[in-house]
């Protein structure tokens, strides 16, 4: 870890001293430490700030609006995601969040009477016009719920690399991929003994885990998570939230939360979204001290919401 | 919310008038509780004692005449019972039987219950498909034989069974266990089904959100999540083929013995089960060898408490289960 965290080139100084200190403790100290603080974890330095301007951009959302039947769940939203960040958008409940990061890898098209409008840019390619199978390949999702598949946790990770139609690939051919991808979601450790049990017996925080070790395990380029910390309890999500700082390395990560504390802790921007409106989008920092717009003072001050 | 008064203990609750727990004999219940209470134990209690019944009075009138021989001999007919034989022919044909029942109907429900439940349009075709399944578990089963029988003695037919051109005699293993499958499709479809339903659409969509096509989700993701189901169903349905008399008398001819010329002069010859020899054995039938009949009852009473502690064992195979597994779900 250490060695790819000194490689990031973009870091603002505040956040490589943060680097540095949390470098000097040992990795389980660390997370013995997390576990301690938890659920609150309010003394935790703010770890980010990382400038957007220089990193690539991924995913461009241009004008893009979403409709249940003729009723607009999404209005007009224009934004991007870049490599190497975290992008949380909060709002109060209803107000478009999920649509919209359900549009970027278009599974909204699975809802019946969905429709969108705009364009999605991957990398520069309309969505639209991409395979949805390969698209979702490249944007993966974590769901609210924990959603493990009912098979081992072998396979439940294995399942997306397993191409299909082609010829199934062995196991042992998978076997480094899969335990890449358990570590790289910090549940290694604690499954590798038993990886042919029941993925169902895991507890929630496990599951989870494993959700997202399945979801980056063929490599996205963006990572999606819909409020995946909101049916665990804090000391799965202090476990969660930090292994979203480590994937950041990697992939873009984009987060839907209630939860502003952990927009807070986590994300680089937060866009602020109202009834299908996208509000306010902007650094972490500033968002949450100086808001530009007073529907984001009031949301961020408990107003409504 | 907002007082001033100082803080006191909170006053405790009035004590519940009626409770579940011990405290609350039944005598303080209100009468109409009561009454319900005993009619519902004793409800309870009579059917386990019908139940007990049967499987007692098997268990000393059949077990008493049940020989390991009776199990491993052919039967042949003879008025002299020290002659007549065991009923081995009855116990290969209902194995044969669920077997080939099974086979057609094990994909025909699953197949049948992933089209209503994953894709179901046109929605008025997915409508009529769920009523027919029903009517088909409501139907008769002596309707479904003689449905069969008039079916396959036409002469298209006449391949399934020995005929000579222009018409088949329609009845042997193949047609029979044709019919039999209508019988097993209801469970295994609505097993299948309520498995389907139970499953969270969730799971469907971490499937697509890997990149994962609809087809690729049903086979690898919701079909081994239902896979409970199914098993349920089948061992539900494999249990209403061995009990059949109807279609084993109509379409299977309640032979005494198998056809025995090769493979498939075997499928598409006649024979008998063991509910067609109780039948045949009974003081109703014509070999009027009660003993032999209970002895054969009792085997099949054996087996179909087998099947049914077997339907709560598939129930546990393989860690805990995505949801209560749908148990007694047969029509």
């Amino acid at each position: 870890m250490s060695s790819e965290r000194a490689m990031t080139g973009s870091d603002t100084p505040d956040t490589r001293a943060w680097k540095n200190e949390s470098l000097s403790i040992d990795k389980l100290d660390f997370e013995a430490e997390l576990m301690a603080i938890a659920p609150e974890r309010t003394d935790i330095p703010v770890r980010r700030a990382r400038s957007t301007a220089t990193t690539v951009e991924r995913l461009r959302v241009e004008e893009v609006s979403v409709f249940y039947d003729s009723k607009p769940a999404v209005k007009g939203v224009s934004l991007s995601i870049h490599k190497g960040e975290v992008l949380a958008l909060i709002g109060p409940s209803g107000c478009g969040k999920t649509t919209l990061l359900r549009t970027l890898n278009r599974l909204t098209e699975l809802t019946r009477n969905a429709s969108h409008s705009g364009r999605i840019l991957l990398d520069g390619d309309d969505t639209d016009e991409l395979v949805d199978t390969e698209l979702r390949a490249r944007v993966s999702m974590v769901f609210q719920q924990p959603n493990p598949f009912p098979m081992s946790i072998f396979d439940n990770v294995a399942f997306a690399l397993r191409e299909q139609s082609r010829r199934r690939p062995r196991r042992r051919e998978l076997e480094p991929l899969v335990n890449q991808a358990l570590q790289r979601a910090g549940l290694y450790e604690e499954v590798r003994n038993d990886l042919d049990r029941s993925a169902l017996r895991l507890s929630g925080g496990q599951q989870q885990r494993l959700c997202i070790a399945r979801a980056i395990a063929q490599q996205p380029e963006i990572l999606l998570m819909d409020e995946p910390c909101s049916a665990l309890d804090p000391r799965s999500t202090a476990v969660i939230e930090d292994l979203i700082l480590q994937l950041r390395n990697d992939l873009a990560v984009v987060i839907v939360t209630h939860n502003l504390q952990q927009a807070r802790r986590i994300a680089d921007r937060v866009a602020f979204m109202y009834l299908g409106d996208l509000i306010e989008l902007g650094e972490t920092e500033q968002i949450f001290s100086d808001p530009r717009e007073d529907q984001t003072r009031e949301y961020i001050a408990g107003v409504f919401g | 919310m907002a007082s001033a008064e100082p803080l006191s203990p909170p006053r405790l609750a009035p004590p519940p008038r009626r409770g579940h727990g011990r405290r609350s004999p039944l005598r303080s219940w209100r009468p109409r509780d009561q009454i319900v209470f005993v009619l519902a134990w004793t409800a309870g209690i009579a059917l386990c004692a019908v139940l007990l019944a049967v499987l007692a009075f098997f268990a000393v009138e059949g077990i008493e005449y049940l020989r390991p021989s009776l199990l491993v001999t052919h039967p042949s007919p003879s008025v002299n019972q020290a002659g007549s034989g065991g009923f081995l022919d009855a116990i290969e044909g209902t194995v044969l039987l669920g077997a080939i029942g099974l086979l057609i109907a094990v994909p025909v429900g699953v197949v049948t219950a992933v089209w209503v439940i994953e894709f179901g349009r046109p929605r008025w075709l997915g409508r009529i498909v769920e009523s027919t399944v029903e009517i088909i578990a409501g139907t008769p089963d002596i309707v479904i034989a003689i449905f069969g029988l008039a079916l396959f003695q036409l002469g298209f037919f006449s391949f399934l069974s020995f005929g000579e051109p222009g018409g088949a005699f329609g009845r042997s293993f193949l047609t029979a266990g044709a019919m039999m499958s209508f019988l097993a499709i209801p469970p295994i479809y609505t097993a299948t089904r309520n498995g389907l339903l139970a499953t969270p659409r969730q799971m469907r969509e971490a499937s697509y959100a890997l990149g994962k096509t609809r087809i690729a989700t049903i086979r690898r993701v919701v079909l081994p999540a239902v896979r409970r189901d199914i098993a349920t169903g089948s061992t539900l349905g494999l249990a209403r083929i061995i009990g059949d008399t109807a279609i084993v008398i109509l379409l299977l001819g309640s032979t005494l013995r198998l056809q025995s010329e090769g493979i498939f002069g075997f499928l598409s010859g006649t024979g008998s089960t063991l509910t067609s020899y109780i039948y045949n054995n009974s003081p109703a039938g014509d070999g009027n060898a009660a003993q032999k009949a209970y002895a054969a009852a009792a085997v099949l009473l054996l087996l179909v408490v087998g099947l049914n502690w077997a339907v709560g064992r598939v129930g546990k195979i393989g860690g805990p289960p995505l949801h209560p597994p749908s148990r007694r779900l047969g029509a």
